[in-house]
């Protein structure tokens, strides 16, 4: 529990700009425009966009708030914050999971592009998992980038996990391979493959991502499989267009949203959740090996629009 | 959503095509013409303060335009637009400042934006230029950091800074400018460690870097990618650092780069390189112009242009164009084609430049890359003779053709009945450039400057 206190301060502490801009703005919207008219919208839409929600996701969150208030019959704006709270956390809840593990080997394939976390993020998970008691282990599968397996290496000596590479260079759907073989034979109940970053619109990238998936489904048929896309909170509208394409190559089962300790909104996750489906997993809040947490949609949305006088 | 913006001055002019009197643009109609312009903006990541700021100025500037017709109209808001957005992305290009013994330049930014690659990058320029650059490893957090440093410096053949278990970046600058002067290195690079502008701690160590070394250039490293936070870090990096200017990466990318945008309205900083790639060569001056269509989705037809001149030899060219003329054109040529095509670099990314190109119209059309490798193995598998007369490849010369660079005879057929229509087609041409001799040579495929 003194962990998650930790995350909080730290995501907290991250959005606390972001909060003070956003609720501020809010707050200040609503005390000097008591109605629910035109004009109220179109500002809230303004203070919205600011978040990096996409222009069709703020329109279709202002349709929404509009909607819901009618229905409840008001036309008092100071009920704007608890409905955008509102619907943000419906969008952002969780589909339904289907499947609990069943096997025994659990496999996740970190992809995403340059720059967002997944090397500093599969470190993180390492650690996280190999404290829940479970055999964890590591594949530098980014044989590109230099010095991306030494990296992966220092993580896998700091969560005090194994590191399966072959160096700089070498294929990487043939360090999976290896990864697949060592974990079956050393009894381990979580690989975690890390990938190079790419940018999504380079074909022949995406295709060698997509071969590294097709051999982890082939090697490791009676394994689980999660494949997650790792994003940099300080990306704009083109997080949107990653999270399609990393889905349309390797379906995404998941995402991890880093650098959340940064100012930024991390707003554009809720197309992306909202109109893919997909969950958000964990997200990053810091370089420290314990900077990383589970989502919760009603917290995230906490940060963003901190409970006012409703509740309090 | 990918593709709604694909064509802005579509959009624009449609917002105008309701317009059937004649007279004066009222503001009526250019706010219509300019929501689609604002979101374009929005959809590219602008922030939404430049946005506003922006549209106000195009505003004044539209009402008022005299209507001939609906689509005239439509062109000349276009026309103001891109004016307005060029002349907001700064004049033209500016120079990296090396001043001093050693002149020192230092990189900053946000974790991941690409500090490192872009410090090779921009030491490998530099060398090009004719100075001795020396890099130098101030990340001391992110575990391997000054590994990687170590490896792409080894990539450009600059020699690597560092002092091992240091954990003091300001020492570490500091005795760098010693070892620089010792070793007749003429420009220090630094590459400081990723950081959020809102670390104190952090940030006040790169003043206390810059306090002590003086560099002479403070370029803010900022990933292309980047949303509506760019203002707010580009301010702070600024407030803090005096930057002398900005460097953009992950251009290669689909993102529109609206941050671009954001950040030279914030810090009035200019822009001087992008980063275009992975690899130490993907490099380029920053072109104001280019990057405001960019930002308006009606993409970079001049730096295609400019690529595939960059890679094509103006000499082969007109050597390749008289035999096309004389109707000599054999193999070997067919051969060299490819070998430029390939210079130029990935099929895909070129075609992605070109504006109107989306991904659903190349859905079909798609470049397969490896046909290109097979195409050239065939060749390469044949005897000069036959390249250079290609009507004696018979089918026992097909057969061991194919063998020979790992293909099918179906394949080897492919190619010649390729060359074969590529020839008349040829021949056409050359026949319809007697005729129209008048207005001037056609020349092929890529035309000199």
């Amino acid at each position: 529990m003194e962990k998650k206190n930790g995350f909080f301060n730290k995501l907290f502490g991250g959005l606390e700009k972001t909060r003070q801009q956003l609720t501020d703005r809010i707050s200040a919207l609503v005390s000097g425009h008591s109605e629910l008219d035109e004009e109220f919208y179109e500002e809230l839409e303004e203070i919205l966009i600011l978040s990096d929600m996409s222009f069709e996701t703020v329109e279709a969150l202002i349709e929404e708030v509009k909607k819901r208030a009618r229905k409840m019959g008001t036309k008092e704006s100071r009920v704007a914050e608890t409905l955008l709270r509102e619907i943000l956390i419906d969008w952002l809840t969780d589909p339904p999971k289907e499947s609990e593990l069943k096997s025994k080997l659990h496999i996740l394939l970190v992809v995403g592009v340059n720059g967002a976390g997944k090397t500093t993020t599969c470190g993180k998970i390492a650690a996280l998992e190999k404290n829940n008691g479970l055999q964890v282990m590591l594949a530098a599968a980014d044989t590109f980038r230099a010095a991306a397996v030494e990296q992966l290496m220092i993580w896998g000596e700091r969560a005090e996990v194994p590191v399966i590479s072959q160096g700089q260079g070498a294929d990487p759907a043939a360090v999976v391979f290896d990864a697949i073989q060592a974990a079956k034979s050393r009894d381990v109940d979580l690989l975690i493959c890390d990938t190079a970053g790419r940018l999504h619109n380079k074909k022949n990238l995406m295709l060698e991502l997509e071969k590294i998936h097709r051999v982890l489904k082939r090697e490791a048929a009676d394994a689980s499989i999660e494949v997650l896309l790792v994003l940099d909170a300080t990306t704009g509208q083109n997080a949107v267009h990653q999270a399609k394409t990393f889905h349309a190559i390797t379906p995404l089962d998941g995402i991890i949203l880093t650098k959340l300790d940064g100012s930024s909104k991390g707003g554009v996750i809720v197309p992306i959740v909202k109109d893919l489906q997909i969950p958000i997993q964990f997200i990053g809040v810091g370089e420290g090996i314990d900077d990383l947490q589970e989502f919760n949609a009603e917290k995230f949305v906490d940060a963003l629009f901190p409970q006012t006088v409703d509740k309090a | 959503m990918a593709n709604l913006f694909e064509n802005l001055s579509d959009r624009i002019q449609g917002s105008l095509k309701k317009l059937t009197q004649r007279g004066k643009l009222t503001e009526k109609d250019v706010n219509a013409a300019l929501r689609e312009v604002k979101l374009a903006l929005l959809e590219a990541d602008v922030n939404y303060k430049v946005v506003k700021d922006f549209i106000g100025k195009i505003k004044e500037r539209a009402i008022g335009i005299e209507i001939l017709d609906s689509l005239n109209a439509g062109q000349q808001v276009v026309k103001i637009v891109n004016e307005e957005l060029a002349e907001l992305m700064g004049g033209k290009s500016e120079a990296l400042k090396l001043e001093g013994m050693p002149a020192v330049l230092m990189l900053c930014g946000l974790q991941g934006a690409g500090k490192t690659t872009m410090a090779a990058k921009l030491a490998k320029k530099i060398s090009e230029q004719g100075h001795a650059p020396l890099l130098v490893a101030c990340d001391v957090y992110r575990p391997a950091a000054i590994q990687q440093l170590k490896v792409v410096g080894g990539q450009v053949d600059v020699p690597v800074f560092s002092i091992d278990g240091s954990q003091d970046p300001v020492k570490i600058a500091n005795e760098s400018i010693d070892f620089a002067r010792k070793n007749g290195r003429d420009v220090v690079i630094l590459d400081t460690a990723g950081r959020l502008q809102i670390d104190e701690t952090l940030m006040t160590e790169l003043q206390d870097i810059v306090a002590s070394v003086v560099p002479k250039e403070i370029l803010l490293v900022v990933d292309a990618m980047t949303g509506q936070e760019a203002v707010n870090v580009a301010k702070t990096f600024e407030d803090r650092l005096h930057l002398t200017g900005v460097v953009l990466t992950k251009l290669d990318g689909d993102a529109r780069g609206g941050a671009a945008l954001s950040i030279r309205a914030a810090t009035g900083k200019p822009i001087k390189y992008v980063g275009l790639g992975e690899k130490v060569d993907d490099l380029e001056v920053f072109h104001p112009d280019r990057m405001a269509s960019r930002i308006l989705g009606m993409g970079d037809v001049l730096s295609l242009i400019e690529k595939a001149q960059g890679a094509y030899d103006e000499k082969q060219a007109q050597a390749l164009e008289a035999k096309i003329r004389k109707q000599q054109f054999d193999l070997n040529d067919f051969l060299d084609q490819l070998q430029q095509l390939k210079k130029m670099g990935s099929v895909q990314d070129l075609i992605g430049m070109i504006p109107g190109m989306n991904k659903k119209q190349l859905q079909g059309a798609e470049v397969n890359e490896k046909d290109l490798v097979y195409t050239e193995a065939i060749i390469l598998s044949m005897t000069q003779k036959e390249r250079i007369n290609p009507s004696i490849i018979d089918g026992k010369r097909r057969k061991r053709i194919a063998r020979g660079s790992g293909t099918t005879v179906q394949q080897v057929n492919q190619l010649l009945k390729q060359y074969k229509e590529m020839k008349k087609m040829m021949k056409q041409m050359t026949n319809m450039q007697k005729q129209f001799k008048r207005r001037g040579k056609m020349k092929l495929p890529f035309p000199g400057r």
